[in-house]
């Protein structure tokens, strides 16, 4: 008998509290960032998909077409090209192609990369409804950036 | 308060739960025979994703199955991470260095309370409370801006190397984890004791619901939370330490009552002793370097190698087999929710409809680690 | 005796359009005060804070195709969602807003009120039965079980009332507790004795948990259960027959808290006696109201067997003790 009145009134207690801990948080300010309107700034560490990193001079990419990234990706989501120009001694790229589908922006290529020729983007707003939009094409997307 | 029932096999029906059900928590499916509200038999139906991790580790390099580990149990990913590298180092007899054990652990111990965190608002969510949910994802928030600012990403880390780890951490995540453990233990007296764990309905609801005896535990190979949560004392980080765990001083919560309730309770309590290991962690931290020397691609002698490794949801082991090559031979997982969730066409047997989901959600169900 | 014809059907288009406002912006206020409670801003981009959103709601909703999934029975189907309105904009007929803002002064309003109470418990089990869904058979087949044990304590109540008041008109019921909040029947201190005033707080608080679960309303959600049942009896509704159901729902809201208004918080009447009006039954009726969703967004769901405990063994013995008392007490005094 006891058991069934701390039931009733241990019970009730208990949603008292509840309720006064509910009412005390409608009053606090709100917490959540509204999205679109207020874009947040990713960490110098966050991982966006690749992208190729320029010559300070010159503009163009450090790559040398070495073409370890695209051995040591897991997921086989780079494909690259690079021939020799007349009378150069290096490689130089021609094509970098990032199936950004099956990435899964784990940042061996980065690291597999002797040359510093790739680094994390910090674009996180991807959104489209064709796939054909995830295949980037980061040559492009450096000279834009230059 | 199981209720032997006499049923007519006439009078049952077959309920579909999932592949798409608000309560399964991803794609598993429970077929059950029920009569009227009570379950006469459950059976789990598992594979809807599978998507063949194991294989995956034998088609490519050592290094190259690292981010798949993360994919398994989204919400622990650091552990599976951390377990993988040590089954990696241990065939290849690579030595970590001290301080890379630490943030090791200090991540892992975060991804942990993150895991729990998510737990708690998922299950009340289960249990038809909203605004926990809400709650504990502001503090999760919290928990997951320091993880991104060492690892890089938010859910699916792939942070930790062979030998050592990505990133450093700088102060400032020093500072703020600090901050963070001081923030979530002035909440959690409140917004998570006193609304929803001292609430009545919630204690009627677990309390001597989901029977799950010592035995069962140990028939069924149940880990971490499930078996603490009946009595079983059994915690790889105390049992077959690893990392430096040894050196760390923490306490592993053990309930004998079997019940949903002492489930909850273990978890609960795991998330202050994550807090203390953290606050130790940080505090004995040595400098030095964070990451060994080792080859940009490994080819361990031959052997058979085990690691095994405590994560939110219990015993995780990887069992790799070499042959000296540059690939695995083969990766044998063994997940922890994939034994936790046998247990249950065993404990729903008898159980009324809302209960038996009441225990599938103190199991704490992450369904991509049962199928890999 | 009113015998125009024209009164009915004026207050009539009036309670439609209260009935639409009502459901519309309750759910409008729920998630406002959903969000607020778990810290969030809720509707923000239709209108000035999200005021124009249900106007989108409802209009995205009309604007879907009516769905009958293959093997429903059609008739039923289709009766469902209409019944869930039906009792709940009749039952308005008979509620007293103010002095004289009443469409249809009937005798027995507490009575009909009951009735048609009851009434709202047939579309939950015709449309769970009539989807043809296992899920919405089961929450059919809880919300059956569910009202008949809340109906129970919820009468008993009603019964203490009406021993008090000696009618079962529900304006005589309001005139009963004229004068002050300390004349209400949830504390009547002047007319009656003391020991009055302490069951009559008890009764309340059983007549509110009553029509909480009567109304289907969280922690009390047995029959659409969104974790177990997927959406129960609303399962297979889609459009406007959802759309229905919900307003069904709020609309039994607006009548509960109608009804706990004119039995214990003295209907129109102002607590100090000052400006008796309508305008105090609705600022009655918004408190109770929120406190509905209060509560709603601070407990975990209960289950049907807790539940039917908490009935049968809780306010059922309650309440006849509070009948039993409140009789004797009329006797002694």
């Amino acid at each position: 008998m006891s058991e069934y009145w701390n039931d009733v009134f241990g019970g009730a207690k208990s949603l008292v509290v509840g309720l006064s801990i509910t009412a005390r948080e409608f009053f606090k300010p709100v917490v959540t960032e509204q999205y679109p309107w207020f874009v947040p700034e990713m960490t110098e560490n966050f991982r966006g998909h690749i992208e190729l990193v320029g010559n300070e001079k010159t503009g163009k990419p450090k790559c040398i077409v070495c073409g370890m990234c695209q051995r040591s990706c897991p997921s086989g989501c780079i494909s690259l090209a690079g021939k020799k120009p007349e009378g150069e001694k290096k490689k130089a790229l021609t094509k970098y192609h990032l199936d950004f589908t099956t990435c899964s922006l784990c940042g061996t290529c980065i690291e597999s990369c002797n040359f510093g020729a790739i680094q994390f983007s910090k674009d996180y707003n991807l959104a489209s409804t064709r796939k054909e939009d995830y295949i980037f094409d980061l040559l492009k997307r450096l000279e834009e950036q230059g | 308060m199981t209720v032997p029932i006499q049923c007519r096999h006439d009078e049952t029906f077959v309920l579909n739960l999932g592949p798409q059900h608000p309560a399964t928590h991803g794609v598993l499916r429970v077929k059950l025979t029920m009569d009227g509200e009570y379950i006469v038999k459950a059976e789990p139906v598992l594979g809807y994703i599978h998507r063949m991790h194991e294989k995956m580790a034998e088609d490519g390099n050592f290094a190259q199955f690292m981010p798949n580990t993360a994919r398994m149990d989204y919400l622990h990913a650091l552990a599976y991470n951390h377990g993988y590298c040590l089954a990696v180092e241990r065939a290849a007899g690579i030595e970590v260095p001290e301080r890379a054990e630490y943030i090791r652990v200090i991540t892992v111990e975060m991804n942990r309370l993150t895991s729990h965190i998510l737990w708690w608002a998922a299950f009340l969510l289960d249990l038809g409370g909203f605004s926990p949910l809400l709650y504990a994802f502001d503090d999760r928030e919290h928990l997951l801006d320091l993880l991104e600012r060492v690892t890089g990403s938010r859910l699916t880390y792939c942070y930790f190397r062979f030998g050592g780890v990505y990133n450093d951490i700088d102060d400032e995540f020093i500072t703020g984890t600090h901050a963070f453990i001081k923030r979530l233990r002035s909440r959690m007296p409140r917004l998570y004791h006193d609304l929803v764990t001292g609430n009545i309905i919630l204690q009627k609801r677990l309390k001597g619901i989901g029977l799950l005896t010592e035995e069962q535990c140990r028939r069924f190979g149940c880990t971490g939370p499930v078996a603490r949560g009946s009595g079983i004392n059994y915690d790889v980080r105390k049992n077959e330490p690893y990392s430096v765990y040894p050196e760390l001083d923490f306490d592993v919560p053990v309930y004998t009552e079997g019940d949903s309730m002492a489930r909850y309770m273990v978890r609960m309590d795991e998330m202050e002793q994550s807090m203390r290991i953290i606050e130790q962690a940080l505090d004995k931290l040595p400098d030095g370097p964070i990451k060994a020397k080792v080859p940009k691609i490994l080819k361990p002698a031959a052997g058979d190698y085990w690691a095994s490794v405590e994560t939110a949801r219990g015993d995780l082991g990887m069992r790799l087999v070499c042959d000296g090559g540059k690939n695995p031979y083969r990766l044998k997982l063994r997940s922890p929710t994939f034994c936790n969730l046998s247990s249950f066409a065993e404990v729903a047997e008898g159980m009324i409809l809302a209960d038996a989901l009441a225990y599938m959600g103190s199991l704490d169900l992450v369904i991509p680690e049962i199928d890999r | 005796m009113d015998t125009s014809i024209w009164r009915p059907i004026l207050y009539l288009i009036g309670f439609m359009a209260f009935a639409g406002l009502n459901a519309a912006y309750l759910g409008w206020c729920e998630r406002k005060g959903a969000a607020r409670i778990q810290r969030r801003t809720g509707p923000m981009e239709v209108g000035f804070q999200g005021l124009l959103q249900p106007l989108a709601d409802g209009l995205k909703l009309m604007s879907k195709q009516l769905l009958v999934p293959d093997g429903v029975d059609g008739i039923l189907y289709r009766a469902a969602p209409i019944l869930a309105m039906i009792p709940a904009l009749t039952s308005m007929a008979v509620i007293p807003f103010a002095g004289n803002v009443q469409a249809r002064a009937v005798e027995l309003s507490v009575l009909l009120l009951f009735a048609l109470a009851s009434i709202g418990m047939m579309a939950v089990l015709l449309g769970g039965w009539a989807s043809g869904n296992k899920y919405s058979l089961i929450a059919a087949a809880r919300s059956v079980s569910q009202n008949l044990a809340y109906e129970i304590p919820m009468l008993v109540t009603v019964i203490t009332i009406v021993m008090l008041t000696g009618s079962m008109n529900l304006e005589d019921i309001v005139l009963h507790q004229q004068g002050g909040f300390w004349n209400w029947n949830i504390f009547p201190l002047v007319n009656h004795s003391i020991a009055q005033a302490i069951i009559m707080p008890v009764s309340f608080i059983i007549f509110f948990i009553c029509s909480v679960a009567e109304t289907n309303r969280a922690p009390f959600d047995m029959a659409e259960a969104e974790s177990e049942l997927i959406a129960g009896h609303m399962t297979e509704y889609g459009s406007m027959g959802f759309g229905l159901f919900m307003m069904g729902e709020y609309l039994n809201m607006v009548v509960g808290a109608c009804l706990i208004t004119i039995l214990f918080l003295g209907g129109w009447d102002c607590p100090f006696g000052l400006f008796p009006g309508v305008w105090w039954f609705l600022i009655k009726i918004y408190i109770l109201l929120f406190t509905v969703i209060w509560i709603r967004w601070t407990y975990p769901r209960t289950q049907i067997y807790k539940l039917l405990n908490l009935s049968w063994k809780i306010l059922i013995p309650f309440s006849l003790a509070n009948l039993l008392m409140t009789a004797a007490f009329i006797k002694i005094f």
